[in-house]
C-alpha cells in the first residue's frame, strides 16, 4: 500500500513562506511527477513527505495514518537523491544491504534480496566495487537498488537524472518507467524537466511559487492548461504568446498557440512575418519567425522545410487550437 | 535545513564545547579584570583593597612597559618582515620544476615542528654562543671577532630564532596559495607579452594578497605571546632589553607575585590582541560566506 | 624556450632550492649530528659534519642521568590525551555545525575561534590560582585540560571543514534507510570522515607536544613534558652540547616524522581555512 494524502500542508523557512496551504491526494501505485521551475517548492514538499523537513502546519497521511511527526526512518518510504548519495566507503553490495541491515533482516534474506535487485538492475558484476569505480548510470542504478530492496510503500525521486548526460537520461527514464510498471509501487518524482514529466507520469502536479497550479494527466495539461503558466511550462518548444488581436473580446488579453499547431503558407494567412533563424533537427525544424509588431514566434515544421533566413511567410492557426487568457493569466474556455 | 528533532540534538551536542570554552574564556577573564582593580600580592597577606585604576596607572607608566611594548612591536614586525619576504621567495622557488621537490619541502618545513624550547637552546648554545658556537668558529675562521649575540643584540637574536621557526609556516601557506593560481592566467599573460616581473607584480602578488594577510594576522596572534624563546635564552635581559609584554606580565605575576599589576597588564595585552583579532575574524568571516 | 634552456633553468632552480632549504634545515641536522659526538668534539673549534667517531654515549647518559622517559611519557599522555579528549568533544560540535546549520552557526564558529586569540597572559593569573586551589599544578590531568581547551577551537574548525565536504544527502539517505542517529554517525559519517579526523588528531598532537607557555608555567619536576624538561638545559648544563643535542633529538624526532605526514592539514588547520 502507498497512498499519500497532504492536507493543508505549509512550510516556512524562518519567516519566509515557501509552501502555501496545499492539498494533494496521491493514489496507491500512482506515478506522480512534481514539476516546476527551480525554487517553486517541489523539492521541499518531497523532503517534507520524506520527513527530512518539518511540516510547518497541516498533515501528511501515509496509508491513512497521520505521519506528520514521524521520523524519516519510520515512514517506510525510500528516496533516490539527485547526487545518488551512495555511501562512498561501502561496496555496492553493502550499499544495497544497508537499509536491510538497519531493518534487522536475516543475512540469508539480505543475500537473496541483493542478488535479486542486482539482477533486475544489471549490477551483478559490480557488487564488490565501490561507488567511486562506477559510471554515473551505474551509480544511479545502485541508488535505485538500495531503494527497492526495502520494498517501501512509496519511492521518492529527487531530480534523479539531472546529473546524467542526455542519452543516458533517456535510457534511465525508460528503466524507471519499466520499474514502475513491474513493481506497481507509488512513485513521487521531482523534476524541472517537463519532458521527463510528460513521458513518465500518470499524473503531473505543476508547481509555481509554493502552490500547485494544476494537477492532471500529461494530456490534460497539454490540452487544457488552466492558466498561462501551465500552458507555457508544458510542451516543447514552448507555447507562443501573442497579444490579443483587435477583434477579440475585451477581456482576452493574450492568446497562446503551440508551435506545432501553426501552419505556414507563402501566399496568405492570419499573420505576415519574416523567417529568422531556422534550427534543423532532421526529423523536424524549428523556425523563429518575426511578426511585425507582435514579436518572435516559434513554429514547428517538417524536417525538409525549404525556407531560408529572410523569406517572407504567412502564419495561420486553427481556431480550436488557440488558447485565450484573461488579464489574470487564466484560460478562458 | 533540518527537522526540529535534529536541531534539538544539535544544540545538545554543541553544549560541551560551548561550556568548556565559555568557562575558559569568561570566568578567568572576569577574574583577571577583578584582580586588576585590587591591591593583591601573593607575598603580602592582608586586605585586598579596591584601588581603582591604580594598577593600570603603575603598569602603563612603568618604563618597563614602554620598553617591552616597543620590544613586542619590533619582535612582531621584525619576524613578520623576514617570514613574509622569505616566505614569498621560498614559495616561488618551491613552485618551480626542481629535482627532489618533496625532500626540499620536508627540509623547509622541519623547523616548524621543533619545540620552541629546543630551537631556542640549539640556537643560543650551539650556533650563537660567542665561545663555542658555530657562528663564532666561523667568524674566527674568516678572521673576525665573534659576536656575543645575546649580550650585544638580544632582541635581534630572538627575532632570528623566531623567524626561523615561523618561516616554514609562511612559506607553506604561500606555496599553497601560489599553487592555487590559475595557470591559464599566467599563460594569458604570456600571450599578452608580460615579462616575469610584470607577471609577479600584476598577477602573482595580487593573488597572494589574501594569503599574505592571513599569514600576517595568524602569526601576529602567536607572536604577541612569544614566551618560551625569551625564557630560555635571555630571560628578558639584559635589563628589559628583550622583554616583551607577555614576558613582563609573567615576571610581575609569577616572579614578583604582584597579582594586581600582572592582571592589569593581562587586560592591556587582551586589548592589544583584540585589535589584531578583529581584523583576522573579518578575513575568516568573509571566507565562511564564500 | 628550448628543451636545453628549460633543463638549465631547472638545474639552477634546483641548486638554489637545495642550498636554501639546506641552510634552513641545518640547525636540525647539526643537532642530530652533534648528538653522536663526544663533548670534546662537540665544542671543537674546527667542527666536522661527518668525520668524527660516532658514539651513542650521550643518549645513554641522558636516559640514565635524568628521568627522561618520565618526561617523554608526560608529553605522550598530555598530547595524546588532550587530542583524544578534544576529539570526543569536538566531533559532536562539528557535526552540529556542519549538518544542522542555523543563522547562529557562523557566529558560534567565529566566537570559538576568537577564544583562540585570547592571549594566554590575559588568563594567566586566574588559571594559575585556580590550578593551585584545585591541586592541579604540576599534574598531567591539569595540562590535559588546558591543552584540550586551547586546541578545541582548532579541532572544531578543522572537523567542521572536513564534515562540510560530506554531502548532506548521504546522511539523509541513511536516515531514509532507517538508520538511527547513532548508526548514522558510526556507520556513515565517521567512516567517511576518517581521514579528516585522523589528520585533525595528528595536528593537535603536534601542537600540544610543542606547546611551551602553559607547560612551562604550570608544571615542575613531576608532570613536566619534554618542552619544560628541555628548558632546564638553559642552565649552564646546556653547555654540554652533545648531551643537549641528544636530549633535543629525542624530543623533536618523533614529532618531525608526524609533522611531515601532516603538512597539508597544517595549512588548513592553522590558517582556519583562510587559505585552502
Amino acid at each position: 500500500m502507498g497512498s499519500i494524502t497532504l492536507k493543508q500542508v505549509t512550510k516556512n523557512f524562518d519567516e519566509v513562506n515557501v509552501i502555501k496551504p496545499l492539498d494533494l491526494e496521491i493514489k496507491d501505485g500512482e506515478f506522480i511527477v512534481f514539476v516546476g521551475p527551480s525554487g517553486c517548492g517541489k523539492s521541499t514538499l518531497l523532503r517534507m513527505i520524506a520527513g527530512l523537513e518539518d511540516t510547518t502546519s497541516g498533515n501528511i497521511e501515509i496509508d491513512g495514518i497521520d505521519a506528520t511527526k514521524t521520523p524519516p526512518a519510520k515512514r517506510g518510504l525510500a528516496m533516490v537523491f539527485q547526487s545518488y548519495a551512495l555511501y562512498p566507503h561501502m561496496t555496492v553490495r553493502n550499499n544495497i544491504a544497508f537499509p536491510l541491515k538497519r531493518a534487522k533482516v536475516s543475512p540469508a534474506e539480505i543475500e537473496s534480496k541483493i542478488a535479486n535487485a542486482a539482477k533486475i538492475l544489471n549490477l551483478t558484476d559490480y557488487l564488490d566495487r565501490k561507488p567511486g569505480q562506477l559510471s554515473g548510470g551505474q551509480r544511479q542504478r545502485v541508488a535505485i537498488g538500495r531503494a527497492i530492496v526495502r520494498q517501501p510503500s512509496a519511492f521518492l525521486f529527487d531530480e534523479p537524472l539531472s546529473n546524467l548526460d542526455a542519452s543516458l537520461r533517456v535510457n534511465m527514464r525508460l528503466e524507471i518507467s519499466e520499474l514502475h510498471k513491474s513493481l506497481a509501487t507509488t512513485m513521487i518524482y521531482v523534476t524541472h524537466d517537463q519532458v521527463e514529466a510528460m513521458t513518465m507520469a500518470d499524473r503531473i502536479a505543476v508547481f509555481n511559487a509554493g502552490i500547485i497550479e494544476q494537477v492532471g494527466t500529461p494530456l490534460e495539461l497539454y490540452k487544457n492548461p488552466v492558466n498561462k503558466f501551465v500552458a507555457g511550462f508544458i510542451g516543447s518548444p514552448k507555447m507562443n504568446f501573442i497579444d490579443a488581436p483587435q477583434n477579440e473580446d475585451a477581456n482576452v488579453s493574450c492568446i497562446g498557440i503551440r508551435p506545432e499547431h501553426i501552419t505556414l503558407s507563402t501566399e496568405q494567412g492570419t499573420w505576415a512575418g519574416t523567417v529568422g533563424v531556422i534550427e534543423h533537427l532532421g526529423s523536424e525544424s524549428f523556425l523563429h519567425i518575426n511578426i511585425e509588431g507582435k514579436g518572435t514566434v516559434t513554429v514547428k515544421a517538417d524536417g525538409d522545410c525549404p525556407l531560408k533566413y529572410g523569406d517572407s511567410i504567412y502564419l495561420t492557426a486553427p481556431a480550436n487550437k488557440v488558447l485565450k487568457f484573461d488579464n489574470n493569466g487564466l484560460t478562458i474556455r | 535545513m533540518a527537522t526540529t528533532n535534529s536541531r534539538t540534538l544539535a544544540r545538545f551536542m554543541l553544549l560541551p564545547s560551548v561550556i568548556l570554552l565559555l568557562a575558559w574564556m569568561i570566568v578567568p577573564l572576569c577574574m583577571t579584570l577583578y584582580f586588576s582593580f585590587i591591591d593583591y600580592n601573593l607575598l603580602v597577606p592582608g586586605d585586598k583593597e579596591f584601588v581603582g585604576f591604580l594598577n593600570y596607572e603603575f603598569f602603563l607608566t612603568d618604563p618597563a612597559f614602554f620598553e617591552s611594548f616597543f620590544n613586542t612591536l619590533y619582535l612582531v614586525t621584525g619576524v613578520l618582515l623576514i617570514t613574509i619576504c622569505g616566505g614569498i621567495g621560498l614559495a616561488i622557488l618551491l613552485d618551480q620544476a626542481i629535482w627532489g621537490r618533496n625532500y626540499v619541502r620536508i627540509m623547509v618545513l622541519a623547523p616548524f615542528f621543533v619545540m620552541p624550547t629546543v630551537s631556542a637552546l640549539v640556537w643560543k648554545n650551539m650556533l650563537m654562543n660567542p665561545v663555542n658556537g658555530l657562528f663564532a668558529h666561523f667568524a674566527i675562521w674568516l678572521g673576525f671577532e665573534p659576536i656575543d649575540f645575546f649580550a650585544q643584540m638580544p632582541l635581534f637574536s630572538i627575532i632570528i630564532i623566531v623567524s626561523w621557526q615561523w618561516l616554514p609556516f609562511a612559506a607553506l601557506i604561500l606555496l599553497t596559495a601560489i599553487q592555487s593560481l590559475d595557470r591559464e592566467q599566467l599563460e594569458a599573460a604570456d600571450l599578452d607579452g608580460a615579462g616575469p616581473f610584470s607577471k609577479f607584480f600584476y598577477i602573482v602578488l595580487p593573488h597572494l594578497s589574501r594569503a599574505v594577510t592571513a599569514v600576517i594576522l595568524i602569526e601576529t596572534i602567536f607572536l604577541l605571546s612569544i614566551f618560551a624563546e625569551i625564557l630560555v635564552t635571555t630571560s628578558g635581559g639584559p635589563g628589559y632589553s628583550s622583554t616583551n609584554i607577555t614576558y613582563l606580565i609573567y615576571t610581575q605575576s609569577l616572579l614578583q607575585f604582584d597579582v594586581g599589576g600582572g592582571s592589569a597588564g593581562g587586560i592591556v595585552a587582551v586589548i592589544i590582541a583584540n585589535i589584531v583579532a578583529i581584523f583576522l575574524m573579518r578575513l575568516i568571516g568573509k571566507n565562511l560566506e564564500g | 624556450m628550448t628543451i636545453k634552456d628549460s633543463r638549465r633553468s631547472k638545474l639552477i632552480y634546483t641548486i638554489a632550492a637545495w642550498t636554501i632549504s639546506g641552510m634552513i634545515f641545518f640547525p636540525i641536522l647539526w643537532t642530530l649530528v652533534t648528538s653522536f659526538k663526544t663533548e670534546a668534539e662537540a665544542i671543537s673549534a674546527s667542527p666536522s659534519l661527518f668525520a668524527f667517531d660516532w658514539t651513542l654515549e650521550n643518549y645513554r647518559d641522558v636516559l640514565s642521568r635524568s628521568p627522561y622517559f618520565n618526561h617523554f611519557w608526560n608529553s605522550v599522555v598530555i598530547s595524546l590525551g588532550s587530542s583524544l579528549l578534544g576529539l570526543l568533544i569536538a566531533v559532536p560540535a562539528a557535526w552540529s555545525m556542519a549538518f544542522v546549520q542555523t543563522k547562529k552557526t557562523k557566529h558560534l564558529l567565529m566566537w570559538m575561534l576568537s577564544t583562540k586569540m585570547l592571549p594566554p597572559v590575559g588568563v594567566l593569573i586566574p588559571i594559575y590560582l585556580l590550578f593551585r586551589d584545585f591541586a592541579l599544578l604540576d599534574t598531567k590531568l591539569g595540562l590535559v585540560i588546558v591543552m584540550t581547551v586551547i586546541n578545541l577551537p582548532i579541532m572544531v574548525w578543522m572537523l567542521y571543514t572536513y564534515f562540510r565536504e560530506i554531502p548532506n544527502e548521504i546522511l539523509e539517505a541513511s536516515r531514509m534507510d532507517g538508520a538511527t542517529i547513532g548508526e548514522e554517525i558510526f556507520h556513515v559519517l565517521l567512516p567517511i570522515a576518517l581521514p579528516g579526523i585522523a589528520s585533525t588528531l595528528l595536528l593537535n598532537v603536534i601542537l600540544s607536544w610543542n606547546e611551551a607557555f602553559w607547560t612551562l608555567i604550570l608544571t615542575a619536576a613531576n608532570a613536566a613534558p619534554l618542552t619544560a624538561f628541555i628548558a632546564s638545559y638553559s642552565s649552564p648544563e646546556g653547555l654540554f652540547y652533545a648531551k643537549l643535542s641528544a636530549a633535543s633529538a629525542m624530543a623533536i624526532v618523533p614529532i618531525l616524522i608526524l609533522g611531515w605526514f601532516s603538512q597539508k592539514q597544517l595549512v588548513r588547520g592553522l590558517s582556519f581555512g583562510a587559505v585552502k
